[in-house]
């Protein structure tokens, strides 16, 4: 019965979800629309890091780097030949791409693939690491990943970046995806592989005695996120339709990580809203940078004042959360092993 | 002749920018063997000290030397405060957590940096004293190419006889040894903490006006690269570790400035050097070069 009346619920959503779409592209402005479809970009991103830092408790700072995978793949692979010459005149891109032009959705796979890829590749060694040392080492992978991107000037162009990246990314995919991931890590998180998950995040040692693999969990979870990753990245790209290696700094896995904390380490729904709150807040508070000209007042606007307001925010919301405010009365708050 | 010469240029100019990785990387180090926090504020810290430095000789009228002494100490009160606001609050929560508002503390300097002080760079005002250049055997140095060595191995000197003569260093290492013991015998966690955060920020802004004094361009994001590169070099000499901290800064030092004299091809590759080397000792020796074995008890 309760299964049932839950399954209602989802279809409700859904339902709401899809009209709420359908009326977002009939009656809103470009710019509106935009911030619909990073939204849903944001909550891929927000819910496959939660994957990896909130439900395995493993603390990852790589998703900047697996986004660039994801975002690369995609533009080289959907580029117009033509477009490709254009964009390679410093040198000749790399003769077995030259003539490659794929749909969106096989590109899309190929980033998911291809950043999960590297997600293994780059995890299987690191991951035995613990919190502080894992989040500096796949920090410094992601870093290592931008680095090699400025540099191999017949793949990736080189610190000019790609231009002219077909818009195939509108809300339809942006929130398709989106809901593919909520549905995926739902499932994921109900059945055995979630439950060992939860357990290697709760004890490490417990969840070891208790016959859990650990290194082939983590690997798995690291895994998909990477994959959710490079699709979210791939989006973005299709999205912007300009990419270059700066794009992906620190400073975006930071964005995802406010995104997780506010949201609540390991929660699905929270990350979902708190992902569209950011979003929406990131392009409300731009007023904070520019002037504002209230007819008898003009304000001079500072720049960087907006990413000010943001970062305090981060640190109250980690402190705030810490002292239980707004923890609920009921439902499972998520403990850590103190150490 | 001629590369022996080269050869050594290359060489000084390794141990200078390794000992400016060094004299940041004590102040990780320091932290993180009390708290088991990494302090990426840390590397902002740095910045802070270099703009603070630069204000005071632009815009006072005091002599440059007296700033150079009154910077860090400012510094170093911003360091306190940087604990007891971002830090302190989450004292005993999971270690995530505390992370989590370290990255968020270094996100808010940035960016207070590039609001007050405008993204624009800026010239380091380099005293007329230290910005000299001598020859030596052919070479041309510039005298803060061998100011900056000597600099870090006097304050090495003076806060190896800080932690291990004194009263308070001797509170500081019985705290990172053993966090709970250590309290109950009476010492004063909350003053030790911030003398700790004191001394490494006092020490991120001298190693600040040094770096400026080398490379005299100024912009609020300066600090990230050499902190992380700095916790690097933290992590490969064994983290917690003051001499250990150091020996990684000057590998560091050493290895970029080598690896761009000699393969420069690779020259575009500098900044991954760091974070190469970073992941191939956590895979090696994760404890680090000098850095004490930790069991995990169950």
């Amino acid at each position: 019965m309760r299964e049932k009346s839950k399954t209602h619920v989802t279809l409700i959503i859904l339902a709401l979800t899809i009209l709420g779409l359908f009326l977002a592209n009939r009656f809103l402005d470009a710019y509106q629309v935009r911030i619909i479809n990073l939204s849903g970009i944001y909550v891929t991103l927000g819910l496959s890091m939660n994957l990896i830092n909130g439900m395995t408790g493993m603390f990852s700072l790589g998703h900047a780097g697996f986004m660039a995978i994801g975002a690369y793949t995609v533009g080289i692979l959907t580029m117009p030949v033509s477009m490709k010459e254009m964009n390679f005149f410093m040198q000749p891109i790399v003769p077995f791409l030259a003539q490659v032009e794929w749909g969106f959705l096989p590109a899309l796979f190929a980033a998911g693939l291809i950043a999960a890829f590297f997600g293994v590749l780059i995890g299987a060694p690191v991951l035995r690491l613990t919190d502080d040392y894992l989040a500096i080492a796949t920090l410094g992978f992601a870093e290592i990943i931008r680095v090699v991107f400025t540099n191999t000037q017949s793949l990736t162009n080189g610190a000019l970046g790609l231009k002219g990246i077909p818009n195939y990314t509108n809300t339809w995919w942006s929130w398709g995806v989106a809901l593919i991931t909520i549905w995926f890590i739902s499932f994921l998180m109900k059945g055995t592989y979630g439950k060992a998950f939860l357990a290697i995040r709760e004890d490490e040692v417990a969840a070891r005695a208790m016959g859990i693999s650990l290194f082939k969990h983590k690997v798995m979870s690291f895994a998909f996120g990477c994959f959710f990753a490079g699709v979210a990245g791939g989006l973005m790209a299709a999205l912007l339709g300009t990419i270059d290696p700066n794009m992906f700094r620190i400073t975006l896995t930071f964005n995802i990580l406010l995104i997780v904390v506010l949201g609540g380490l390991g929660k699905i729904g929270g990350t979902v809203i708190s992902a569209v709150i950011v979003t929406v807040m990131m392009e409300a508070l731009r007023f904070l940078d520019e002037s504002i000209d209230l007819g008898f007042v003009q304000l001079k606007g500072i720049p960087g004042m907006r990413m000010v307001v943001f970062s305090i925010i981060l640190i109250f919301a980690v402190i705030v959360r810490e002292k239980g405010l707004l923890k609920r009365a009921k439902g499972r708050e998520l403990t850590y092993v103190k150490n | 002749m001629g590369d022996v010469s080269i050869f050594l240029q290359h060489l000084t100019n390794g141990i200078s920018l390794g000992s400016l990785y060094a004299l940041i990387a004590i102040g990780y180090t320091m932290v993180y063997g009390i708290l088991r926090l990494i302090n990426f504020a840390h590397g902002d810290i740095f910045m802070l000290g270099v703009y603070l430095t630069y204000y005071g000789v632009v815009y006072t009228a005091l002599p440059w030397w007296l700033v150079f002494l009154l910077a860090p100490v400012l510094t170093g009160l911003i360091g306190i405060l940087l604990e007891r606001v971002a830090y302190k609050p989450l004292r005993g929560s999971a270690r995530i957590t505390i992370l989590i508002s370290a990255i968020g503390a270094s996100f808010l300097l940035q960016n207070l940096g590039i609001v007050i002080f405008g993204g624009r760079p800026r010239a380091f005002p380099v005293p007329q004293m230290l910005n000299r250049v001598i020859r030596l055997g052919g070479v041309s140095i510039n005298i803060v190419t061998f100011i900056i060595p000597a600099v870090t191995i006097l304050l090495l000197i003076a806060l190896t006889y800080f932690t291990t003569r004194t009263k308070t260093g001797l509170a500081m290492r019985a705290l990172s040894k053993d966090y709970e013991t250590a309290s109950l015998m009476g010492i004063d966690i909350n003053k030790i903490i911030s003398i700790t955060f004191f001394m490494g920020s006092f020490l991120a802004a001298i190693g600040g006006i040094l770096w400026g004094s080398r490379y005299p361009q100024l912009m609020p994001l300066m600090g990230s690269m050499p902190g992380l590169k700095s916790f690097i070099a933290a992590v490969v000499g064994g983290i917690g570790n003051i001499t250990g901290a150091v020996m990684g800064g000057f590998i560091l030092g050493l290895g970029e400035i080598m690896l761009v004299a000699f393969l420069p091809r690779l020259s575009g590759y500098r900044d991954a050097f760091a974070f190469v080397l970073l992941i191939i000792i956590l895979l090696v020796k994760p404890s680090g070069l000098m850095g004490d074995k930790v069991t995990e008890k169950v």
